[in-house]
């Protein structure tokens, strides 16, 4: 199964990392989907399991959630979702969710299951790294790598603790605020970027905001290892739900242009 | 963090990383102010001048003489605003007002939090920003106008189930974007570390008064002291100044909306198990996946998926006990009590009314039953009316 690591190790720029809500706008048009991104050069997948009530997401993913979880996607089908990636692909996957679903699952198993199914990290959205012992252990014994968040208001010494059990990446939010797109970068980013390169040598790749091919281009620029794109990508998928079939080649023909000008 | 916020397995706080330094400077903030003497003295000056405390303990006789034994009135009710949400918001709002922060945003179920936030916000100078579930916009819409006559900017969440639980997410996303000059002003002792703590302080004026005014009145401490529970502040409030007497029961009662059995309903102490919303771990209604349910009840303020951490720790070590009453007889007792009494009670309270009227002549004469009344009922009237029980109520004279 293909690592972080060896990914990080074999790009000469800056990873491409689509971000999707397993199962938007069900479960086989998400597959064909994410088969698209994935020919289209994505080089890591980034992946929700659709929770309820996700606070830290904009009106774009909130509604991807609903529609992911009307069309009946749970998380045993999750895990079926993700086995049938890793079968099409060896592309390496981080999940993105929320902690009452690890919760209810069992921890342990969780990590174990989805680990299995092929998973690589799980970044909790709603689990700090105070709370860190609750999953960082069942995590490295399952063979998973570890991924936490740092925020542009996240002290230093923080900011040095989460890089410290960072083992796959940091994801690094490039605002404060929610997923969803925006115009420009914020002017947080980039200092940001600066300060977490000169602390850590774990992979910086930044999300939350970044809609443009010219936003990820910056961002590499800036010296980021691999630039997350979601309600980008996602709108795509709200915009065409009358015509889903022609949602892959529209993903596809978006994600081709950021990976062109990212070089 | 400093401390972690715990209640046994309980509570914690479980947030995106941006809003941890917001919850660390709130932390900071109240151990730095809540035993100062300035602050205190603010404070105190505030509940007794601007917010009407001390509230009377009142002994209910007409209420008292149906059900067969005392009940007496914590009455939250003649506070300002309307209910019991004013003592936190006044200490909220001074702790934000210390921090120098200039702006507030508040969620709100019932409309009493969002307006108590709003009086705070006008008196404070402080530009307030409302979050409500389109569906309580409607249902409690007595107290949008209020919020707005004093100021404040309503922003309607048609998010899930358009109600308290929506309106939440929607603050803690808004709150995301704008935590450096914002105060979330939280209305329950619920959601993340620090809030339960600082709500449970803020309303432990409740029971500090009850027990002394049941000492000075009865010459003794009640045997039940009552409360109904949605978030759980008016009840930990009043339950607080309890915990060490040891004879005196504690009840606190959730909605059972169109009963248990149906699901409808919002009641997780009840019929909920153990889960993570909102930054806390809380009994929670849920499904099998850890997704929330949706939730039932006729009051607006008790129409949540998870309640606050220090219930669930009380109900799992029995120190106090859960119940719930169904729509139907809280619209009965709704009538029966204010015939009696004269007092309309708000929908929330009327909870802990029906339950004690549940009891009637089950319990001893001499019995004494402190029921907190959190709220009064004139923001209720017109949902009464649209939702009055198809046959009267034979209890009601
Ligand atoms: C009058 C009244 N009582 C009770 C509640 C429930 O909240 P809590 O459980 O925090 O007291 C509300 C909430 O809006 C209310 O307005």
């Amino acid at each position: 199964m293909k690592t972080y690591k060896q990914t990080f190790a074999e790009l000469k720029r800056a990873a491409l990392i689509p971000f999707f809500v397993i199962g938007d706008p069900d479960f086989d048009t998400s597959l064909e989907i994410i088969k698209a991104a994935i020919d289209a050069g994505a080089d890591i997948l980034e992946l929700g399991i659709p929770f309820s009530d996700p606070i830290a997401d904009g009106p774009v993913i909130q509604k991807a959630d609903i529609r992911a979880l009307a069309a009946g996607m749970d998380i045993e089908k999750a895990k079926d979702f993700i086995a049938k990636i890793k079968s099409y692909r060896d592309i390496p996957i981080g999940l993105l969710m929320y902690y009452n679903l690890i919760f209810q699952y069992g921890i342990e198993k969780f990590f174990a299951d989805f680990a299995k199914a092929g998973v690589n990290s799980v970044l909790v959205a709603d689990l700090s790294i105070d709370d860190v012992d609750e999953i960082y252990t069942p995590a490295r014994k399952a063979g998973l790598d570890t991924v936490f968040m740092v925020t542009p208001n996240t002290e230093t010494d923080r900011a040095k603790k989460i890089a410290s059990k960072c083992t796959g990446f940091i994801y690094t939010v490039s605002l404060l605020g929610v997923t969803g797109g925006r115009e420009t970068l914020s002017d947080m980013v980039k200092p940001l970027i600066a300060k977490l390169k000169s602390i850590t040598d774990v992979p910086v790749c930044v999300g939350f905001g970044v809609s443009k091919p010219q936003h990820a281009v910056e961002l590499a620029k800036a010296g980021a290892d691999g630039v997350i794109i979601g309600s980008r990508i996602v709108k795509i998928i709200e915009d065409n739900l009358s015509d889903k079939k022609s949602i892959p080649a529209k993903v596809s023909e978006f994600l081709a242009d950021v990976k062109k000008q990212l070089g | 963090m400093k401390y972690s916020g715990r209640f046994g397995q309980f509570g914690g706080f479980y947030v995106p990383e941006v809003l941890i330094p917001a919850l660390e400077e709130m932390e900071k903030a109240f151990y730095q102010y809540y035993r100062d003497k300035k602050f205190t003295a603010e404070l105190d000056t505030l509940y007794r001048d601007y917010a009407g405390r001390p509230t009377p303990l009142y002994l209910a006789t007409r209420f008292s003489e149906l059900v067969g034994f005392k009940v007496y009135i914590k009455r939250e009710d003649l506070l300002h605003g309307g209910a019991h949400k004013v003592n936190n918001c006044l200490g909220q709002g001074l702790l934000a007002k210390y921090m120098g922060k200039t702006k507030l945003i508040a969620e709100t179920g019932a409309g009493q939090h969002g307006l108590a936030t709003s009086m705070i916000g006008a008196l404070f100078g402080m530009q307030t920003k409302i979050f409500m579930g389109s569906i309580d916009i409607e249902r409690q819409s007595v107290n949008v106008h209020k919020m707005k006559l004093c100021g404040a900017e309503i922003v309607s969440v048609t998010g899930g189930t358009c109600t308290l639980k929506d309106a939440i997410n929607e603050a803690l996303r808004y709150w995301t974007s704008n935590v450096a000059d914002t105060f979330y002003l939280f209305g329950t002792a619920c959601g993340p570390h620090p809030y339960p703590t600082i709500v449970k302080h803020f309303q432990s004026c409740i029971g500090i008064e009850a027990r002394a005014q049941c000492l000075e009145k009865i010459g003794r401490l009640p045997d039940i002291v009552t409360a109904c529970v949605g978030g759980g502040s008016n009840a930990i409030g009043i339950f607080s100044a309890f915990l060490d007497d040891k004879n005196v029961k504690l009840i606190g009662i959730e909605p059972a909306g169109k009963g248990l059995k149906t699901g409808r309903h919002a009641a997780p102490l009840a019929a909920g198990t153990v889960g993570i919303l909102h930054g806390t771990k809380m009994y929670l209604m849920q499904d099998k996946y850890g997704q929330i349910l949706d939730t039932e009840s006729i009051s607006a303020g008790l129409d949540y998926p998870g309640v606050g951490p220090e219930h669930c720790l009380l109900k799992d070590t029995k120190r106090a006990q859960y119940f719930a009453v169904e729509d139907r007889d809280v619209l009965d007792v709704f009538d029966i009590f204010t015939k009696c009494e004269g007092i309309l009670p708000a929908l929330e309270s009327t909870h802990a009314l029906a339950w004690v009227y549940s009891q009637k002549d089950k319990m001893p004469a001499d019995t004494i039953v402190v029921v907190n009344l959190s709220g009064r009922g004139d923001k209720d009237v017109d949902i009464v009316e649209r939702n009055r029980n198809p046959a009267p109520s034979k209890h009601s004279s």
